[in-house]
C-alpha cells in the first residue's frame, strides 16, 4: 500500500513536472504567435508584398490571394463554368471550353506557372494545366482573365504540365496516362510496348503570349508525372519524373511500385527544336481544339486544328536520357543554378540529386547502362551529385531559396524539411498539418526565388477550422523562412484542392492591372457604343437587344413585341469608364447565369421566353445609389400575336 | 532698347503661357474616389486630369440634378481672341510705348483677368444653382432654401460627400507673372524718367 502511495505520488511530481514544462513552452509559443501575427499583418489599405497564384485543383480554376496575409482576391475561372461571372455561360466565353470531346464545363487544374524572362518571372501569364481533359490555358495578368485554352491531343491526364521554359519559349505538357497512339480500340492488357506517353512542347508567341503545339514526343509507356525546365547551365534541357516503368495496366499501386528504380527522362528540347526547325518529325492527323479570348471583341472564338506534328526519340539521338531515380519520384525540381535536379522518389527513404554537370560527362564518355526502348539509361551513380540521407517519409516537392537551401515537402511524415545544396544536410524541419503536397516559394523554380515565404499546401485538414460538415476546407500554411529556422506564421483556407502555386512579387503585375476597358477598343459586334444606338432588331424568331447600362439604367429598360418561342440576345455594354463599376444583368427564368460586365465590355445572355406575361430584368451588382431603381421590364406576348417590336427608355412606351 | 521696354517684352508674351499650360484645376475628393477626380480649364478647353474624369463628374452630379459640363462654351473662343490682341498691345507698347503706356496695359490687364474671373464665377454659379427640377435628389439648407453645389472660385469646400478644392494652375501663374512684370517695367521706366529728367 505504502508502495502504491510511493509511485502515485511519484507519478503525479513528474505529472506535475511535465505540465509545468508545457506551460513553459505555451507561454514561448504565445510570444512568438504574437510576432508571427505581426508579420502577417497587413493592415486595413495597405497591399500585400506578393500575389500567389493556387490552383483550385478539382474546382479546375485559379485562386489569386495575397501574402502574407494569406486573403482571397478573387477566383479566376480556368476549366470550369463559373455563374458569378457567366463564364462559360455567356456567348462570348462558352467557346472558352470547347473540345474534341464537346462543351467540357469542368477541368482538374493543377500546376500553375507564371512566364519568365532571362529566368526571372516577369508577371505577364500565368499558364495552368487541365489534367482530366487534357488542356493547358493562359491567363493574362493584365486582366486576371483567362485569354487561351489549347487542347492536348495524344495526351490523357495531363499531369507533368504546365512548366515554363526560363524565356517563356515553351509551356511543357506531359502525359500522365500513356494511351494507345493514336487512339484506336485494342485490348487493355496489350498495354506493354504498345502504349506511348506524349511529352507536349507548346510554343509561346513572346509578344502575344499566343500558344501553339510545336512537337511532341512520343515516349515509350510510362507514367510522366511531374516535369521542370533546366535553368541557367541546364537551359535547354527538360527533366520529366516517371513511374510505372514497370508499365503495369492494373493495380499500380501494387504493380506499378515493383522496380527499384525508375527515370527522370533528360529531354535536350533545344536540339528537338532544330530537327523540327529542319523539317524533322511527322505531321499526324489529330483533332483539338485552340481556344482565344480577344481583348477588343471581348469574345472567345474557338477553331479545331487537324494535325500535330510528332516526333520519334529515336530519330534524334542525343536527344533523350534516362537517369535512373529511386522508388516512383514524383516531384522533379531544378535547382536555381540548374546544376541540381531533385528526384523526390516517393517511396524512398532518402532523396536523390543529380547534377547536371556529371550527365553531361557521362553522355559524352558514353557511359551508358542500358536503354528503355533504345533510349539509352545513363549509370545512377555517374548522374548522382548527392544523397540527402533519411530525411522524411514521402518526399514530393522541393523548391529553393536562393540561397543554397533547398525546401522539401514529405506527404507521410507531414513536414516541410529544409536541408543545404551540395553538403545535403538537413538545417530545419516543421510539420504540416496535415499531409503537405506541394509548397511555393515566390520565384522558387526560377534563377531568382525571393526566398522569404514559403507556402506549403495540404491534402488534409480534420480539425484545423471549424468544421463544415463531412466536407471540410483545404488549407495552405505560410511559413517565415529568412532565418536559419523556419516559423509557422499562418492557416489559410483555400478553394478546391491547392495542387501547386505560383507566385511573385505585386509590384511586377499591379502596375500593370488594368482598370478598364476603353469603349472606344470595344469590337464586340453587337456592341452597342452609346443611348442613342440602343435598339432591338428582329430577325425571324431571333431578337438581338442591343443594351447599354450606366449609373443607374438601362437603355432600353421597357421592350414590347417579344413572342414565346423567340429566342432573344441581350448584348449588354456596360458604358461606365470608371474603376471597378461594373453592372450585372439577368431575366427572370433565364436558363442561364446572369451577365457581370466590367466599364467597356459587352457581354451576351440568351433567354428563350417560354410564358405571355411582363418579366422584369434588373442590374445584379450593386452599383450606385440608384442601383434598386436600375431595372426594366420585356413583355412577352403570345407566339401569333402583332404586338408591334418598340423600346424606349425614360418614356411611356406608346 | 532700354531696360523697361525689354521687361514690357517679356511681360507681353508671358500670358501666351496660358496656351501651353491649365489655368484652374478643380479637384474633388470623396471616400469613393480614393483617386480624386478632376478637371483642367485651358483658355480653350476642359480636359480630364485621369481619362475620363468629366464624364464621370458628369454621372455624379447628374443624381442632384447639374447639367453636364459642356464640350464648348462661348468662352473657348473669345477668351484666346482677347489674349492673342492684349499681347499684341503688348507688344507694340514694348517697342513704340513709353511707361505710362505700360501702365494702362497693367490695368488693361487687371480689369480683362477680372472680368474672366467674374465669368468663370457666373459659370459656376449656374452649374451649382441651375439645378434639373426632377433631380433624383433634392437637398435644402437648414433653411429651407434648395442646396447648391458651386464649386469654390478659389479655395476648398465640402459639397455634400465631396470635398472641392479649386486652383490656379500654371498658365494662370503665367498670367499672373506677365501682368506684374508689366507693372515693374511701368516702375523701373518711370523711375529712369525721373533719373533723366533731374
Amino acid at each position: 500500500m505504502t508502495n502504491i502511495l510511493k509511485s502515485t505520488v511519484a507519478l503525479l511530481s513528474v505529472l506535475v513536472a511535465f505540465t509545468s514544462c508545457d506551460t513553459a513552452s505555451k507561454s514561448n509559443s504565445g510570444a512568438l504567435s504574437s510576432s508571427a501575427a505581426e508579420k502577417v499583418y497587413v493592415a486595413p489599405g495597405e497591399h500585400d508584398e506578393f500575389y500567389a497564384f493556387i490552383s483550385g485543383g478539382f474546382s479546375g480554376q485559379l485562386s489569386v490571394y495575397g501574402l502574407p496575409s494569406g486573403r482571397l482576391f478573387k477566383v479566376i475561372p480556368v476549366f470550369s463554368q463559373d455563374a458569378e461571372k457567366a463564364y462559360g455561360y455567356n456567348e462570348e466565353t462558352k467557346p472558352m471550353l470547347n473540345t474534341s470531346h464537346g462543351f467540357v464545363p469542368w477541368d482538374d487544374s493543377h500546376h500553375p506557372d507564371i512566364s519568365q524572362t532571362n529566368g526571372v518571372v516577369d508577371g505577364r501569364w500565368v499558364f495552368i494545366n487541365g489534367n482530366n481533359t487534357p488542356r493547358i490555358a493562359k491567363i493574362d495578368l493584365s486582366t486576371f482573365e483567362t485569354t487561351e485554352i489549347i487542347e492536348v491531343p495524344n495526351s490523357a491526364g495531363n499531369h507533368s504540365s504546365s512548366f515554363v521554359t526560363e524565356n517563356s519559349e515553351y509551356v511543357v505538357a506531359g502525359t500522365r496516362f500513356s494511351i494507345p497512339i493514336p487512339q484506336k480500340d485494342m485490348p487493355i492488357k496489350d498495354y506493354k510496348g504498345n502504349f506511348k506517353g506524349a511529352l507536349s512542347f507548346i510554343s509561346i508567341d513572346p509578344e502575344h503570349g499566343h500558344m501553339a503545339i510545336k512537337f511532341q514526343l512520343i515516349m515509350p509507356g510510362f507514367d510522366y508525372d511531374l516535369s521542370h525546365p533546366g535553368r541557367g547551365k541546364s537551359h535547354g534541357w527538360f527533366f520529366f519524373t516517371t513511374y510505372n516503368t514497370e508499365e503495369a495496366s492494373t493495380l499500380l499501386e501494387v504493380n506499378a511500385s515493383q522496380n527499384d528504380k525508375d527515370f527522370i527522362a533528360a529531354v535536350n528540347w533545344k536540339k528537338i527544336e532544330d530537327y523540327v526547325n529542319n523539317g524533322g518529325g511527322t505531321m499526324m492527323p489529330a483533332n483539338y481544339a485552340h481556344n482565344v479570348y480577344d481583348e477588343a471583341t471581348h469574345s472567345a472564338t474557338s477553331t479545331m486544328k487537324k494535325e500535330v506534328r510528332v516526333v520519334n526519340p529515336l530519330d534524334v539521338p542525343g536527344a533523350v536520357y534516362f537517369l535512373p531515380t529511386p522508388k516512383s519520384p514524383h516531384g522533379c525540381d531544378v535547382d536555381p543554378t540548374g546544376e541540381y535536379i531533385v528526384g523526390n522518389g516517393k517511396l524512398s527513404a532518402n532523396l536523390t540529386v543529380h547534377s547536371f554537370t556529371k550527365m553531361l560527362d557521362a553522355i559524352e564518355n558514353n557511359k551508358v547502362a542500358g536503354d528503355a526502348y533504345g533510349i539509352p539509361i545513363l549509370n545512377f551513380e555517374d548522374v548522382l551529385a548527392g544523397v540527402v540521407e533519411q530525411p522524411g517519409l514521402g518526399p514530393l516537392h522541393t523548391e529553393f531559396d536562393g540561397r543554397g537551401n533547398a525546401y522539401t515537402t514529405f506527404f507521410i511524415s507531414s513536414e516541410v524539411v529544409k536541408w543545404k545544396l551540395g553538403t545535403w544536410e538537413v538545417v530545419d524541419r516543421q510539420p504540416c498539418y496535415y499531409s503537405v503536397g506541394h509548397l511555393m516559394i515566390p520565384g522558387g523554380n526560377s534563377q531568382k526565388p525571393w526566398g522569404k515565404y514559403v507556402v506549403a499546401m495540404n491534402k488534409i485538414t480534420k480539425d484545423r477550422y471549424l468544421p463544415t460538415g463531412p466536407e471540410v476546407t483545404q488549407s495552405a500554411q505560410l511559413y517565415d523562412i529568412s532565418g536559419e529556422k523556419m516559423e509557422l506564421l499562418l492557416d489559410f483556407p483555400t478553394i478546391g484542392e491547392p495542387h501547386y502555386a505560383a507566385g511573385c512579387p505585386a509590384d511586377l503585375i499591379k502596375p500593370r492591372s488594368k482598370k478598364l476597358y476603353k469603349l472606344e477598343d470595344n469590337k464586340h459586334p453587337y456592341a452597342t457604343l452609346s443611348e442613342a444606338d440602343a435598339k432591338v432588331v428582329r430577325d425571324g424568331k431571333t431578337v438581338h437587344v442591343y443594351m447599354t447600362t450606366i449609373r443607374s439604367h438601362f437603355a432600353p429598360d421597357n421592350i414590347e413585341g417579344i413572342k414565346v418561342g423567340d429566342k432573344v440576345y441581350f448584348h449588354v455594354t456596360n458604358l461606365e469608364q470608371d474603376y471597378d463599376v461594373p453592372h450585372g444583368v439577368s431575366i427572370i427564368g433565364a436558363n442561364t447565369s446572369e451577365l457581370l460586365i466590367m466599364p467597356g465590355q459587352t457581354e451576351t445572355f440568351q433567354w428563350e421566353p417560354e410564358q405571355v406575361g411582363v418579366w422584369p430584368f434588373y442590374c445584379t451588382d450593386f452599383c450606385s445609389a440608384l442601383h434598386q431603381e436600375m431595372q426594366g421590364y420585356v413583355r412577352v406576348s403570345p407566339a401569333n400575336s402583332n404586338t408591334p417590336l418598340k423600346w424606349s427608355l425614360g418614356e411611356d412606351i406608346e | 532698347m532700354k531696360r523697361s521696354n525689354i521687361i514690357m517684352f517679356i511681360a507681353a508674351l508671358l500670358p501666351l503661357g496660358v496656351f501651353l499650360f491649365p489655368l484652374w484645376k478643380i479637384t474633388l475628393e470623396a471616400p469613393q474616389y480614393p483617386i480624386p477626380l478632376g478637371m483642367y480649364i485651358h483658355i480653350n478647353d476642359f480636359s480630364d486630369v485621369h481619362p475620363h474624369d468629366i464624364k464621370n463628374i458628369n454621372l455624379m452630379n447628374h443624381y442632384v440634378g447639374m447639367k453636364y459640363i459642356p464640350e464648348v462654351i462661348p468662352e473657348f473662343k473669345i477668351f484666346p481672341i482677347g489674349i492673342i490682341i492684349t499681347t499684341v498691345i503688348g507688344l507694340i507698347i514694348a517697342f513704340k510705348g513709353t511707361y505710362k503706356w505700360f501702365l494702362f496695359w497693367f490695368i488693361l490687364m487687371i480689369v480683362i483677368s477680372s472680368a474672366g474671373l467674374y465669368d468663370f464665377y457666373l459659370w459656376e454659379h449656374d452649374y451649382g444653382h441651375n439645378l434639373d427640377p426632377k433631380a433624383i435628389m433634392k437637398f435644402t439648407n437648414p433653411d429651407g432654401s434648395v442646396m447648391g453645389f458651386q464649386p469654390p472660385l478659389f479655395g476648398s469646400k465640402d459639397i455634400l460627400n465631396f470635398r472641392a478644392h479649386s486652383y490656379p494652375r500654371l498658365g494662370a501663374f503665367f498670367l499672373g507673372l506677365g501682368i506684374a512684370a508689366s507693372f515693374i517695367a511701368y516702375l523701373i521706366g518711370k523711375k529712369n524718367k525721373q533719373k533723366s529728367a533731374s
